[in-house]
């Protein structure tokens, strides 16, 4: 192979700028490759997609609505990767936190208070960490690999909110759909037009996370972990008490998003709701902000336009939407590529 | 007896793309790399299997396009991170993510379609039977000839391996190039011969409990087939409850695999000397050579 890697003495800091940028630069040219082999214009293709969606008032609020539970995610997997911990069942702790603080509607129709709303926020986060404990004691009590099991709880976790969705928690006047009554009054989230009070909660979590990880003693002790495990032991840092604090933090995070989803957008729980390629888009969101919990919302967003861009194709190009995965795909791929860059050089030779 | 070899039969055709799909995963883990994408190599060897069988009429035609596709997705992840050294976590879900989008993308004509399914005698099919030649042809490469050795040499200590003139990322390339031509294999019996019909995201986690399996196998063939078989069976008792009527909801059966899975991981890690002994050193870790 006439390409060779040489370590750089130091991590680029322009190329820790730039990959993210070379990255979707490299996506968009993908882009306009599929668009042609469509017999689309590709520059028409890719104005449909990445720029039509963000022309007016109105979808950008579908935008920032589409990004909230992604940057909410994200950003706690950012915490966690960083600490060498691999959750990769934030779906599951979503659909969780939706059907938690769904209770409240459903058993207590008639509560109408300013009080619902930070319960039923606060059912969501316990129903999301709930769910993201069982991996990390599995992981800490039996060694058992967590990006299995928090995978495999996805499922499980799809499998109850769809039994009972169908079953104890359905609306009795629903016609039979599959979902529950509205939620009313203070049981939703206050809201700008389309967007909802967790997108203010998204930014606030972003930033205080980015602080702890940069700036406090924990953050420290997480990355000192994900970094370097037996340095990080030697320090006095525990390994299992931080697999339980990242798998608590991201869980609790998706829970809120998942509330936030249901409080703020759906307004009912209603199922089929979230599949596990879901969560997939939020470990993009995580590795496209460089695993720093602020560059998830700008990730966040980005991914949210593959998704809106993805609706654009479907009705404007004809195009399926699942184009939409595909772009997701693609683009962690060259993230991941391009991520080489900061740590690498490289070089072409010729074979000797 | 009638209906009890048709609910054997059904436990085979569960079982058999499990057994195929982890004992290529078994082998890339073996050299020390651990390619999370199988449910995405998975997929597009189902829908690359069924859409040659679809064009050229022949479901033979149909496994190799399987193979095939499965090992150019193995081999994306193979430059990602043999050669550009990204982290393997992350391309094997990347992996995955892209194969259900681009396979998605791809069948959206072939819903729906008829093909001619693999022949089979009395639901035995020719996979079935390599299947079981696998297990041995695994077990025979890795721990009786000299290519095994080097493979588990690379997975155990990379560098001594290096160091040793064996050439690890040429081992490491091959291994997965493996791991994929079987996922994709996989992913064409579903849609050759089992189902036999294209649908879109058919693999509905399969992919996951193959890599689970390795782990409860702990990485030996012979152990895998009884995991895969045990699988299988569970799975498919738990679909023939649900036509006993006995008022158990459908998702709890649904859900029992993975239930499943996950009680075996735990019951097999926290046995840690089973664990260590066969568990390639290196897994998950990069490779760069010193100059």
């Amino acid at each position: 192979m006439p390409l060779r890697l040489e370590k750089r003495a130091e991590p680029s800091n322009t190329m820790a700028l730039f990959s993210p940028v070379i990255a979707i630069a490299l996506t968009l040219l993908f882009g306009a490759m599929v668009f042609a082999s469509r017999g689309i214009d590709p520059l028409h293709g890719l104005y449909v997609y990445f720029l039509e969606p963000l022309s007016d008032e109105w979808n950008l609020e579908k935008l920032i609505v589409k990004a909230t539970p992604l940057v909410l995610m994200g950003a706690g997997l950012a915490v966690s990767y960083r600490a060498n911990v691999w959750n990769i069942g934030v779906a599951g702790q979503l659909q969780m936190g939706a059907l938690m603080a769904g209770l409240v509607p459903v058993y207590f129709t008639s509560w109408q208070d300013p009080v619902v709303m930070p319960v039923m926020l606060a059912l969501g986060i316990l129903g999301g960490m709930a769910w993201a404990a069982i991996p990390a004691f599995l992981r800490v009590r039996f060694n058992a690999n967590e990006i299995l099991t928090s995978l495999m709880l996805v499922y499980v976790a799809d499998f109850i909110f769809d039994w009972l969705v169908r079953g104890a928690l359905r609306d009795p006047q629903g016609h039979n759909f599959p979902k529950t009554v509205n939620f009313a009054g203070w049981q939703n989230l206050p809201s700008w037009g389309d967007i909802h009070l967790g997108a203010v909660l998204a930014v606030i979590a972003a930033a205080g996370l980015a602080f702890m990880l940069f700036r406090m003693l924990k953050g420290f002790e997480l990355r000192t972990l994900g970094a370097a495990p037996r340095a990080g032991r030697f320090a006095g840092f525990s390994a299992s008490q931080s697999i339980y604090f990242c798998f608590l933090l991201a869980g609790g995070l998706a829970g809120l998003a998942g509330a936030c989803d249901v409080m703020g957008v759906g307004h009912q729980l209603q199922t089929p709701y979230a599949t596990p390629v879901y969560g997939f888009v939020a470990i993009i969101v995580a590795f496209l902000g460089r695993l720093n919990p602020v560059g998830a919302i700008v990730a966040g967003l980005l991914l949210a336009l593959t998704f809106l861009g993805g609706e654009a194709a479907q009705t404007t190009l004809h195009i399926p939407d699942k184009i939409a995965k595909v772009f997701q795909g693609v683009l962690l791929f060259f993230v991941l590529a391009c991520d080489t860059l900061v740590l690498y050089r490289i070089k072409w030779e010729a074979r000797k | 007896m009638e209906q009890f070899y048709a609910i054997a039969i059904t436990i085979v055709g569960a079982s058999t793309p499990l057994l195929i799909a982890a004992l290529g995963e078994l082998v890339v883990e073996r050299s020390g790399v651990l390619n999370l994408g199988v449910e995405g190599m998975m997929i597009i060897g189902a829908v690359t299997g069924f859409g040659a069988a679809y064009v050229t009429g022949n479901p033979y035609v149909g496994i190799l396009a399987a193979i095939f596709g499965g090992m150019l997705m193995s081999l994306l992840f193979g430059f990602l991170t043999l050669t550009l050294l990204a982290n393997q976590v992350a391309t094997g879900l990347a992996i995955t993510l892209l194969g259900i989008g681009l396979s998605a993308l791809i069948g959206e004509n072939l819903v729906g379609k008829q093909i001619t399914r693999v022949p089979n005698f009395q639901g035995v099919d020719i996979l079935i039977v390599f299947s079981f030649i696998l297990v041995g042809l695994v077990s025979w490469f890795l721990f009786r000839t000299r290519y095994g050795l080097m493979v588990r040499a690379v997975g155990d200590n990379h560098s001594s391996a290096h160091a040793m003139g064996f050439s690890v990322i040429g081992l490491r390339y091959a291994c997965v190039a493996f791991g994929g031509g079987c996922a994709g294999l996989a992913g064409g019996y579903l849609s050759l011969a089992q189902t036999p019909q294209w649908v879109e995201n058919m693999t509905a986690g399969r992919g996951w409990i193959a890599l689970a399996l390795v782990v409860f196998a702990t990485w030996l063939p012979q152990r895998l087939l009884f995991g895969a078989y045990l699988f299988g069976t569970i799975s498919i008792l738990a679909f023939t409850v649900q036509t006993f009527g006995w008022g158990i909801p459908s998702q709890l059966l649904s859900s029992t695999p993975y239930l499943v899975t996950v009680v075996a991981l735990v019951l097999i890690s926290r046995n840690k000397r089973l664990l260590t002994a066969n568990t390639p050193a290196c897994l998950g870790q990069a490779f760069v050579a010193d100059r």
